[in-house]
């Protein structure tokens, strides 16, 4: 059962790339994203068995993200319709350099997409430490040719730059791997088993793993000062799919981190690797508010505000007790919004035709529902209520202040005003005032719905947590070992 | 004994692609030492020879003798390039550096003592030396392809290790690992040809457009 | 040596060649001529081919052969042995300075160069040789080499012979290094050196230059060659059999290499040098 999660966005990707009726693979795309939230909304109900010898499970840390990634793939889905058939076979001016340009094939975008979905579910079912891996490195490879969609040397340079950075990062991961099979022993390499097992994990050996694993896979997290690949594949690629990389994949990177913190922390070695989560959490907040600051490029500046919040997701986890749960929160948060921001980014993108934050005024009076989006937006992403992400920053915040880190706090405190300055300035600046150059228009509403859809659910979220997504998350948190 | 000579072999070819300066034949000294890994695959499973074990070390040679040295040539010669290395670091140093990384992976290899004993000594210290090299590679040349190569050192340098020490890795895994990297050198190789297209060269150096 | 040498590159290029022994006939045609001394050079000039010739005689004295202990041996004797070397290089490039040429100063600048790139891998090769048998002198050394060092340490001296071998072609100015053959002025490194000596000066350099030759083929051999069946006579043969050997080798490797770029020759040198670190981190792990 939980096989089909993984094979129906494997198999109907491969049979996209040979379907030519462009209007069917779209079709085709719409519903294997509604297939797959429609099962992931079923595992919520009945979870189901363990399958393939214990190393496909959907344990609660599973199904919290396979569910993020699910319903931001159907929103994406939904964007992604309306977005090809505009994008379609089209030769367009570049708005930076001016030169012509054209687009990948639709066939080779939407085939990739769902072999994206199928390696993302993957990552989230794998238990066992080796298939994790193969099924991060098979999102890398999967998502490159993706950012490559727009045909132009900047794009080319992000991809290749992706492509080798996060290649090098999972390599090291692998030998992370070697390094806890050699801690492990005899002990098969599944979670499940190394956490009851830890006792006997060969100590020196599971410090060495636990840093490679944090290096490689804090790669392709986006954990500074490895992100170096992250503002420009998010802002070279389309919106539909910086939506994706920022929410869903960016978290897969994550679960790969976490669990290995699981086995350090049941092998005695919690103190440890807790301290390096909270060293590289801050350090990519500040190098996040460093490159913030008079960002001239507003999908940049997306992009860096995902290093900082992965940044707090670091924090987060590193802190322990309350944060984990507040981690975890965050992670569902922000994934939502920064997949909203990335959308209203694409339609500013689209009217506007420029990516310089100075070239965009008026956004509320061109795009009306895309403007307040986008003001919403800000006000979410940096933390102010009544959204959700006020409320897991602040429950981040009291773990910091309950296990007596008060500079830790402090630090986590003023780096976020700071990235709140930075941001309002140049987002608010977007919204307001009146633009000379473009009218107002009207908007699809397959580009506004799901940004609109995944606004509300964050909105709702800072109000309101519905007791099964507690559920989840308390069970998640304590499968992380909140002590 | 047979399996330090192959150990030192691959040293030799490291270091023998630090100081080289054709593409071509870097590419092809590679793939030899993709051959002498998987050897040494078999070798060190004497023992207890299965067909998985040989499945994964005769796949992988084919893998890494023939198919990545095809697949890069083929990138190389339609990019019509220059077939010299330009790089940051000329030759000498790059020796230097070697040497240095020798004795640093060597003294690294002392401080990590295996639990279980593997039949050569040498093994941990030259698969961290591999992975040193395949790094100072991937940052010290300007080119694209010696990039790529520097990422299959490293991959070289992992699976050493892999080989040497995990006999207990399933037959899947390693099958996924091997296809992992098939695919990756694939789709660098594509980006090669793309980038090679754009820009009518392959010097990363120049993919410099986007920064702040 | 030379005159094996200089057949087996006459048999490759389809020659007849000249006499095995026409480096005899040569020395005593230039001991009968008379020398002419440049009025622009000093006492250096007419004293570096005499210390030179006498540097390496008692070099040669150092040097074992087949198992057997040299005339003089005593502990660290082959520092003393890379400083002779040294010290006949030394005059060597000093009377070059001297005759105030800019022509040998290139030479001379060139030869420091790679002598100074080639003169760690000598001593790191004989250090590693060294820690293997335990002994600090040549002979000892020499002497402790069996055909057991090699089932041992087998890999460690193939990389110590192959750098050795290097240093060889390297020192005595053999292809790919520098060709003995060549009087272009681009492409000479010793030859330009010696271009204003004459007479039995040019006489005592060139026999100099013969007797190097046999000093590092004779190092080389007893790297390669450990025979100790206990006959001298048999072991002493053996050890001639290989300096043969090794000059059918350099003969060889004459004929069928160009000589190569300047700048490559110092990568050569490192390469070598890092082939003998190689060695020495497995010797001392």
């Amino acid at each position: 059962m939980v096989l089909i999660l993984v094979l129906i966005p494997a198999v109907i990707g491969g049979v996209a790339f040979l379907v030519r009726n462009d209007p069917l693979r779209r079709a085709m795309l719409v519903a294997t994203a509604v297939t797959h939230a429609g099962l992931t909304a079923a595992c919520w109900v009945h979870r189901p068995a363990a399958t393939a010898g214990g190393w496909l499970v959907l344990d609660a840390a599973g199904l919290l993200f396979l569910s993020i990634t699910s319903a931001l793939f159907l929103a994406a889905a939904v964007y992604a319709v309306a977005y090809l058939r505009r994008e379609h076979d089209h030769v367009t001016r570049d708005a930076v350099e001016g030169f012509l340009f054209s687009n990948a094939p639709e066939a080779t975008f939407t085939g990739c997409l769902l072999l994206f979905l199928a390696a993302m579910t993957l990552v989230t079912l794998s238990q066992h430490v080796g298939l994790l891996w193969v099924a991060v490195e098979a999102t890398t490879l999967a998502s490159a040719p993706l950012i490559y969609f727009h045909r132009h040397h900047r794009s080319l340079e992000a991809t290749w730059k992706y492509l080798l950075i996060c290649s090098v990062g999972i390599a090291l991961a692998l030998l992370g791997n070697f390094f806890l099979a050699v801690a492990a022993g005899s002990t098969p390499l599944v979670f499940g088993e190394l956490v009851a097992r830890a006792g006997q994990l060969n100590v020196p050996w599971l410090k060495a793993a636990f840093l490679l694993v944090l290096v490689g896979y804090g790669t392709k997290m986006g954990l500074a000062p490895l992100h170096t690949w992250l503002p420009d594949a998010h802002s070279e690629s389309p919106p539909v799919i910086s939506a994706l990389l920022s929410g869903a994949l960016l978290n897969c990177a994550f679960l790969g981190i976490i669990r290995m913190q699981q086995v350090c922390a049941a092998g005695g070695l919690g103190d440890f690797s807790r301290t390096l989560l909270v060293g590289f959490g801050l350090i990519s907040m500040a190098v996040s508010a460093v490159f913030i600051v008079g960002q001239t490029d507003f999908k940049r500046l997306l992009a860096y505000s995902s290093v900082e919040h992965m940044g707090i997701l670091a924090l987060g986890v590193g802190l322990g007790g309350a944060g984990v749960f507040g981690a975890m929160l965050h992670a569902v948060n922000h994934s939502l919004t920064k997949a909203m921001l990335f959308l209203v980014a694409g339609n500013i993108l689209g009217a506007y035709g420029t990516k310089s934050a100075a070239d965009v005024q008026g956004a509320l009076r061109v795009l009306p529902v895309s403007g307040v989006l986008w003001v919403a937006g800000l006000l979410a992403i940096t933390g102010s209520p009544p959204f959700g992400l006020f409320l897991s920053e602040f429950t981040i915040l009291k773990a910091a202040l309950d296990a007596g880190r008060i500079g830790v706090a402090v630090t986590y405190l003023a780096l976020l005003a700071v990235i709140f300055v930075g941001m309002a300035t140049i987002m608010l600046r977007m919204a307001q005032g009146v633009s000379l150059r473009i009218a107002p228009r009207r908007e699809s509403w397959t580009a506004v719905v799901p940004p609109a859809a995944l606004a509300t659910v964050v909105l709702v979220l800072g109000i309101y947590l519905p007791g099964q997504l507690t559920h989840l998350l308390r069970e998640t948190a304590h499968l992380l070992g909140d002590l | 004994m047979t399996l330090n000579v192959i150990l030192i072999l691959v040293v030799l070819i490291n270091l023998r692609v630090l100081g080289a300066s054709r593409i071509e034949a870097s590419v092809r000294i590679v793939a030899l030492q993709g051959i002498l890994l998987g050897l040494l695959a078999v070798l060190e499973h004497y023992g207890d020879l299965t067909v998985s074990v040989w499945m994964v070390a005769v796949g992988g040679a084919v893998l890494k003798g023939v198919v990545f040295p095809w697949l890069l040539l083929r990138a190389v010669r339609s990019t019509d390039v220059k077939r010299e290395f330009e790089p940051f670091v000329g030759p000498i140093a790059s020796l230097l550096f070697g040497v240095a990384a020798l004795g640093v992976s060597f003294s690294l290899a002392r401080r990590l003592p295996l639990p279980q004993a593997a039949h050569s000594s040498l093994l941990v210290a030259v698969a961290l030396f591999s992975i040193l090299v395949g790094l100072f590679l991937i940052v010290a040349r300007k080119k694209a392809i010696s990039q790529v190569l520097g990422f299959l050192v490293m991959e070289n340098g992992i699976y050493t290790f892999g080989v040497g020490l995990v006999r207990q890795s399933p037959l899947l895994v390693e099958l996924g690992v091997m296809l992992d990297v098939f695919v990756a050198v694939f789709v660098m190789g594509i980006a090669l040809f793309h980038i090679s297209r754009e820009f009518d060269h392959i010097n990363t150096q120049e993919l410099t457009t986007l920064k702040d | 040596m030379l005159g094996v040498i200089n057949r087996t590159k006459a048999w490759f290029a389809g020659r007849c060649g000249q006499p095995l022994l026409q480096a005899y006939y040569d020395l005593y045609k230039l001991l009968a001529k008379g020398a002419v001394y440049s009025r622009t050079t000093t006492w250096v000039f007419r004293a570096g081919p005499m210390v030179g010739l006498s540097a390496v005689l008692v070099g040669m004295t150092l040097v074992p052969l087949g198992g057997k202990p040299a005339p003089l041996a005593f502990a660290g004797d082959f520092i003393l042995l890379a400083y002779l070397l040294g010290l006949m290089r030394f005059f060597t490039v000093a009377a070059a300075l001297d005759t105030g040429s800019s022509f040998e100063a290139m030479g001379a600048s060139r030869e420091v160069t790679f002598s100074a790139l080639a003169e760690p891998a000598l001593l790191l090769g004989l250090a590693v040789v060294a820690r293997q048998t335990g002994r600090f002198s040549l002979s000892g050394m020499y002497g402790g080499m069996a055909l057991e060092t090699w089932r041992q340490a087998g890999p460690v001296l193939a990389l110590v012979a192959a750098a050795l071998m290097v240093v060889l072609l390297s020192e005595n100015a053999r292809l790919p290094i520098d060709d003995p053959n060549t009087h272009l002025e681009l492409t000479m490194i010793h030859e330009v050196m010696v271009l204003d000596h004459s007479g039995p000066d040019l006489a005592f350099i060139f026999y100099g230059s013969a007797l190097k030759l046999w000093v590092f083929a004779a190092l080389l051999v007893g790297l390669v060659l450990p025979l100790r069946t206990g006959h001298a006579w048999l072991d002493v043969g053996a050890a001639l059999g290989g300096i043969f050997a090794v000059a059918v080798a350099v003969g060889a490797v004459e004929s069928c290499m160009a000589r190569l770029r300047l700048v490559r020759v110092p990568q050569l040198l490192v390469g070598a040098a890092a082939l003998v670190a190689l060695a020495l981190i497995l010797t001392l792990r």
